[in-house]
């Protein structure tokens, strides 16, 4: 069986190097300052794509990710680890957009890449945690989506099985293709570099896109096709209380026990 | 038309979940301020007893969609449910809960209406936007505040022209408060079939394992919080010896928890779970707004850190400079000697 798989994958800032260093004066993130990263829910889902891949090895892995040049390391990575190819979508119309503007970018640019039966992505990004994108690429292109999953089972008879994560527990799926998956954290690893590909890809050439290449409606991207607008940003100064500063020796911590519960 | 609609969300076939009466209370403000009314929708299979769970919040109108298939819940037929209604209804605010199911279907309805959709909101409040490009006024909408991504800043969304205003909020963030035992609303029963399709059935759900809850961090009284500056799994232990001998849970941050520390399912914070305990003791935690904003309504709070300049330490009535491996079995040893005196 071949299956065309579509991984859809962003660069995002590392968040967990937040530190002084990166911090502005005024307490927000300077997020130019953070080292760039694959979101790591993205790579798990190229996990899941290449596990397939194993299992159907006549499938394609074809990358999709939207960001500014250095954007194509997402899908150069890609290749390091067993992708076939991929695009990246750049345009300054895409800027400034929300999750409502992004899906249709994304969604636009799917519609272009051609045939598919699987669309993988993480659940959400570290850097906006919205858990949105995914969901709205399955609205626009009219299939239906599975969220949290946590392993994809097997594909059959144009099917797929998986099994996700829901409140306080986990359900197996079977849903037909073709379809869009987020991907959990909860889900296994990417793997490593593969050291072959990493020589064989390390000068390939990223193809991309802009909006006119994918024949994008300008009105629908970037911050004019955003319903959402940021009205303030307000950075809060904990509220300060009357703190009680001690020390750790035996007294005074008996003194607190006391305090609390006595 | 023009209302505030709530999505109900079940937690077994035939009982409200938690987050939906705490929506439907703050929904019920925002409509009084609003002088719309108070809507919810609830969908699944056997729906009698949903009425009476949600009417003493003060629901106006409760449509229901009750059939075969809608329980348990599968993205697809919600989802053309609730276009279909609130293209009929044209809603001005909906509100789901920012949980598995909220923040699956959340997304795919707002698409589909090409409206916009803000996730996880911490507050949500009615006031005026002026859009600085247009000049433009707008009056009266809905304003969805949520910390924004590792820092201290609050960031407020609006949505100014598309309707309606969508957001998710996260269980606990709100309060739940009846208003009227017997108040009685308006009950609507649809016919599913005129909003779904066969296709919409395609997915279709083979096997379903809940996991009963391991602990009961929500509702403890005592809550005992490790962050990354714990520094092991084993000084975790730690936290789990002193939350057992004062009969508290034990909570942490999403840094301890992607450190591997302990298991997700007791993340504090805006993505994790809200927490308001009599007491809560904060070990090795810096004290981000994305962790504050899940503690910071705890009684009292009592922050143990090396670093004198910890944020937490601001918001905390207590700070006790010092190692939280030394820390931690004092506060055992007192507190046993504490019952035995």
């Amino acid at each position: 069986m071949r299956l065309n798989i579509i991984v859809l994958a962003k660069q995002v800032p590392d968040t967990r190097c937040v530190g002084q260093a990166t911090m502005r004066a005024d307490g927000t993130i300077d997020r130019e300052a953070l080292p760039v990263i694959i979101n790591p829910d993205d790579m798990k889902a190229l996990e899941q794509a290449l596990r397939l891949k194993e299992l159907h090895p006549e499938s394609t892995i074809q990358v999709l990710t939207m960001g500014p040049s250095r954007a194509a390391d997402v899908v150069r990575e890609s290749l390091f680890r067993g992708a076939d190819g991929g695009y990246l979508l750049s345009d300054n119309a895409f800027r400034g957009a929300d999750t409502l503007a992004t899906s249709y970018a994304l969604a636009t640019a799917i519609g272009k890449m051609g045939e598919y039966d699987i669309i993988l992505c993480g659940r959400q990004t570290i850097d906006g945690e919205t858990a949105q994108v995914g969901s709205q690429v399955a609205e626009r292109l009219g299939i239906p989506q599975v969220t949290y999953a946590e392993e994809i089972l097997h594909v059959r008879e144009g099917h797929l099985t998986l099994k996700r994560h829901i409140d306080g527990g986990t359900e197996i799926v079977e849903v037909p293709l073709p379809l869009l998956v987020t991907v959990d954290s909860s889900a296994a690893s990417c793997r490593p570099r593969h050291a072959k590909l990493l020589m064989t890809h390390k000068h390939t050439d990223i193809m991309a896109w802009n909006a006119t290449d994918i024949k994008a409606d300008i009105t629908q991207c970037g911050i004019v096709g955003s319903p959402t607008r940021v009205k303030d940003i307000e950075t809060i100064v904990p509220t300060k209380k009357e703190s009680r500063v001690i020390g750790s020796s035996d007294e005074e911590i008996e003194n607190l026990m006391v305090e609390l519960f006595g | 038309m023009n209302n505030l609609f709530v999505y109900i969300e079940l937690q077994e076939a035939n009982r409200v979940a938690e987050v939906s009466l705490e929506l439907l209370t703050k929904g019920r403000s925002l409509s009084h301020e609003l002088g719309c009314q108070l809507e919810a929708v609830a969908i699944g299979t056997g729906l009698d007893d949903i009425a009476q769970q949600v009417m003493p919040y003060g629901v106006d109108v409760l449509h229901l969609f009750d059939g075969a298939e809608l329980y348990p819940y599968t993205t697809l037929p919600h989802a053309a449910i609730l276009t279909k209604l609130f293209e009929e209804e044209q809603p001005q605010i909906v509100l789901l809960g920012a949980t598995a199911i909220g923040r699956d279907l959340g997304p795919r309805v707002s698409s589909a209406l090409r409206t916009g959709l803000t996730a996880d909101c911490t507050a949500l409040a009615i006031g005026n936007y002026t859009d600085e490009k247009t000049g433009k006024n707008y009056e009266r909408i809905l304003l969805q505040m949520l910390p924004s991504f590792g820092s201290n800043v609050v960031a407020t969304i609006v949505n100014p022209e598309h309707r309606p205003q969508m957001a998710t909020v996260r269980e606990g963030v709100m309060q739940k408060e009846m208003v009227d035992a017997h108040h009685q609303g308006k009950v609507i029963r649809h016919e599913v079939k005129d909003y779904v399709t066969d296709t919409d059935f395609a997915i279709k759900v083979i096997e379903c394992h809940i996991e009963h809850a391991k602990h009961n961090l929500k509702d403890a009284s005592v809550v005992v919080a490790g962050g990354y500056g714990v520094g092991s799994r084993e000084n975790f232990d730690l936290l789990f010896d002193l939350a057992k001998e004062l009969h508290g849970e034990v909570g942490a941050t999403r840094a301890a928890v992607d450190a591997g520390f302990v298991g997700h399912d007791r993340m504090i914070g805006q993505t994790g779970i809200t927490v308001r305990p009599k007491l809560y003791i904060a070990c090795g935690i810096s004290g981000q707004i994305q962790h504050t904003i899940g503690m910071q309504e705890s009684a009292i709070i009592v922050s143990i850190n090396t670093d004198p300049s910890a944020p937490i330490n601001a918001i905390a009535d207590y700070v006790i400079i010092g190692r939280m491996e030394e820390v931690v079995p004092k506060m055992i040893k007192h507190y046993a000697q504490l019952l035995h005196r």
